[in-house]
């Protein structure tokens, strides 16, 4: 029994790897799409040997968008499935220093992902199926004066994601905002993350193969953040910017 | 971090690094006294460098499988359960597995590891066609028993101390179920347990139980097991459409350090009198899952925990077979006597091994495990001697306290590995807790 075809864009982080077995197990194909495409081939070879599903790799490259409608033109089936895994967190201090890596940081996590996702939008729109996935982060619910530039990037995303679910939901095409909290992943390696709210990418892959099953709009990875950020949405402005949060 | 092996002792604080790249790995290994960790399956300090521990664990991919030969191509961090699940389904089983399939592909070869078959089959090694290992020099070799034959020998069992193995293709066998017939035979004492054992060389699999607080006429007193796997046809009806699929099942786990007095020789020897009589009135034959039958242990998620924070070392040796009865008979005798009991007293028939480093050799193989104590320390060392006596060695893997001059006195071939790593300039490069304390 096929499934269908998952697309994973940004495929080569810890989150999106999960992403591919998880849904290799559930028999899925898997459409891995990163830059230097063909360095992914041993994680094609692995996830094929596994779970004895078809594995593709194509070259994307987020910030290019021109080029994305040609990416998913060369794609062999459109997906019933694709996730936008794409994300860069850069450094907050570096990014206040110099505007060009700020930019980066913003067109990383909120042009890129919203160009290729808007491309992905209209061929499921005219197919009327098909789920689309967005990773975004509990970090785009509040400017945080540690990293706002990379918060407000995922805000932007969450709200376009909010947008595109408002638009597909009448022809048949479901979106699935994804909030993870902290994550243990190589984008975390080595910063002190508090074992109870950071979650294994394993857990966040979990997360969103249920989502997307059970159409779920908007998913905390771990539940304990749908609380922990109640509380800091809620904080008067007066006192949060007066906060070291 | 601190750091441990399978035994949680000793404890080490240890700096480790997770690599994703072989660029990444080159650089750590410039900064010398490296060792690589798979799993941590092994009890004591062999995969711990208090400077530079290097962790696989992001080397996890498998490459390419042979439907014909079952030759499977990987990366050494794939852990043996991942190789089951994928290859069980398809009718190919690990050739040789230890008594855990959490284990990695690289530690089981850097052990050079053993299962219940090696009296037929042999040990791992024996089923590895090639490796490719990260030496001192900064380069990717590729070693088998036809290409860089000395560093394919010295690696097979050297544990990790020649070099980090990136990848190895290794040789499943076909398997005709996922169950396996499993005959258990009540033995008196530890003379007919041998006897048991010669008479069933035959046998694919074999292992004892040894009740090891029993004395006199019954010491050794023990369950033989024997095991085969089971055909299509012979596996329980409601699976017998799909005998590769396996009943779901729930794992425990053992959250808490355990008190010390839950183990103390009473409920051992309570624990043990009930397991030898369970096993006598079971039936003879019976048809057990592969996960029960090769990974009991497993189900009990962090059951090195039950002997409490101080943690537990294993003894292991092996006995060659013309000294086998006496030297089994003196090991059981002082263990029985010293009324350290334990829960896992497990005996082995080896086949014949010639290895450059390896652990087996034809005879018998007997573990234990003991909470860290001073009784149980002072104990081990005179089974150190007493395995001496009778001309036995160590297994290095379940290794965490033996003292140098024990270790160089048991291996005549320590000596020529010490130099083959000084020759070829791997020992500042290669070092673990352990080799630095056995003085490799
Ligand atoms: C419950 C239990 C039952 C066991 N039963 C058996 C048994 O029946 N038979 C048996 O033989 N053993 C048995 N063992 C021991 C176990 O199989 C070995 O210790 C094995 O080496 C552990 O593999 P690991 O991946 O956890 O390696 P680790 O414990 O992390 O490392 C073990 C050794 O392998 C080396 N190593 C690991 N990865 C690499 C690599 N990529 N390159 C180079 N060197 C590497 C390390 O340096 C170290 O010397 C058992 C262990 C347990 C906990």
């Amino acid at each position: 029994m096929r499934n269908g075809a998952v697309l994973i864009l940004g495929a080569r982080s810890d989150i999106a790897m999960a992403l591919a077995h998880r849904f290799a197990k559930a028999e899925y194909d898997i459409q891995l799409a990163a830059r230097n495409a063909e360095s992914l081939d041993a994680s094609r070879c692995d996830i094929e040997l596994r779970y004895k599903v078809t594995v593709r790799l194509h070259e994307f490259d987020a910030l290019d968008i021109t080029s994305h409608k040609g990416v998913l033109e060369d794609l062999a089936e459109l997906p019933t499935i694709a996730v936008c895994a794409v994300g860069y967190m850069g450094e907050q201090a570096q990014s206040e220093r110099d505007t060009k890596a700020a930019i980066k940081v913003l067109r990383s996590n909120f042009e890129g992902p919203a160009s290729i996702l808007a491309e992905l939008a209209n061929k499921f729109a005219q197919r009327g199926s098909g789920t689309l996935v967005g990773i975004s982060s509990v970090a785009g619910e509040r400017g945080r004066a540690t990293n706002y530039v990379y918060g407000s990037a995922k805000a932007g995303l969450t709200a376009f994601l909010s947008g595109l679910r408002n638009r597909l939901a009448k022809k048949g095409v479901h979106v699935v905002t994804v909030l993870p909290g902290f994550v243990a992943t190589q984008m975390t390696d080595g910063m002190d993350l508090p074992a109870r709210l950071t979650a294994e990418p394993d857990e966040v892959a979990d997360a969103v193969f249920k989502a997307v099953r059970n159409r779920n709009n908007i998913i905390y990875v771990k539940p304990i953040w749908r609380l922990i950020m109640v509380i800091i949405r809620n904080i008067p402005e007066r006192i949060f910017k007066r906060m070291k949060i | 971090m601190k750091l441990s092996g399978w035994g949680r002792y000793p404890t080490i604080d240890a700096q480790v690094t997770a690599p994703r790249s072989t660029d990444e790995l080159a650089n750590l290994v410039k900064e010398g006294s490296a060792i690589a960790r798979g799993n941590g399956r092994a009890y004591g300090d062999s995969a711990v460098s208090p400077t530079n521990t290097i962790h696989m664990k992001h080397f996890n991919r498998m490459l390419a499988f042979d439907e014909e030969s079952g030759q499977l191509v990987a990366e050494a961090g794939v852990l043996l359960a991942d190789v089951i699940e994928a290859f069980l389904p398809r009718g190919w089983f690990p050739s040789v597995t230890p008594g855990t399939k959490f284990v990695t592909l690289g530690g089981m070869i850097a052990a050079d590891v053993h299962g219940k078959n090696h009296h037929k089959d042999g040990s791992f090694g024996s089923y590895v066609d090639w490796i490719d290992i990260f030496t001192a020099d900064g380069t990717v070799q590729r070693c088998s028993q036809t290409e860089n034959t000395e560093l394919f020998e010295w690696t097979i069992g050297g544990m990790g101390l020649t070099g980090v193995i990136l990848r190895a293709a290794i040789r499943l066998r076909p398997v005709t179920s996922a169950w396996i017939e499993q005959t258990t035979l009540a033995a008196d004492n530890i003379t007919h347990a041998i006897e048991l054992f010669e008479n069933s060389l035959d046998a694919t699999y074999s292992v004892a139980w040894i009740d090891c607080l029993q004395t006199g006429e019954e010491l050794g007193r023990s369950l033989v097991m024997l095991g085969e796997h089971a055909q299509a046809t012979s596996v329980p009806l409601r699976y017998r459409k799909q005998p590769f699929q396996m009943p779901a099942k729930r794992k425990l786990n053992i959250p808490v350090d355990v008190p010390g007095w839950v183990l103390n020789s009473f409920s051992v020897r309570a624990f043990n009198a009930l397991y030898y009589w369970n096993g006598k009135r079971r039936p003879k034959r019976q048809i057990v899952d592969w996960d029960s039958y090769f990974y009991p242990l497993d189900s009990v998620l962090g059951w090195n925990k039950i002997y409490g924070p101080h943690g537990f070392a294993q003894f292991q040796c092996v006995i060659p077979l013309s000294q086998a009865e006496d030297g089994l008979t003196e090991l059981l005798a002082a263990i029985a006597s010293a009324g350290a009991g334990s829960f896992l007293a497990v005996l082995k028939r080896f086949g014949a091994q010639e290895s450059r480093f390896s652990f087996p050799m034809e005879g018998y193989t007997l573990a234990l495990d003991f909470p860290v104590n001073r009784k149980s320390l002072a104990l081990m060392n005179e089974l150190d001697s007493i395995t001496l006596q009778h001309n036995g060695r160590f297994y290095l893997a379940k290794d965490s306290r033996m003292q140098r001059d024990v270790f160089l006195q048991s291996d005549r071939r320590a000596e020529d590995y010490s130099k083959y790593r000084r020759d070829e300039s791997v020992s500042a490069a290669y070092s673990s807790a352990q080799s630095e304390r056995l003085g490799l």
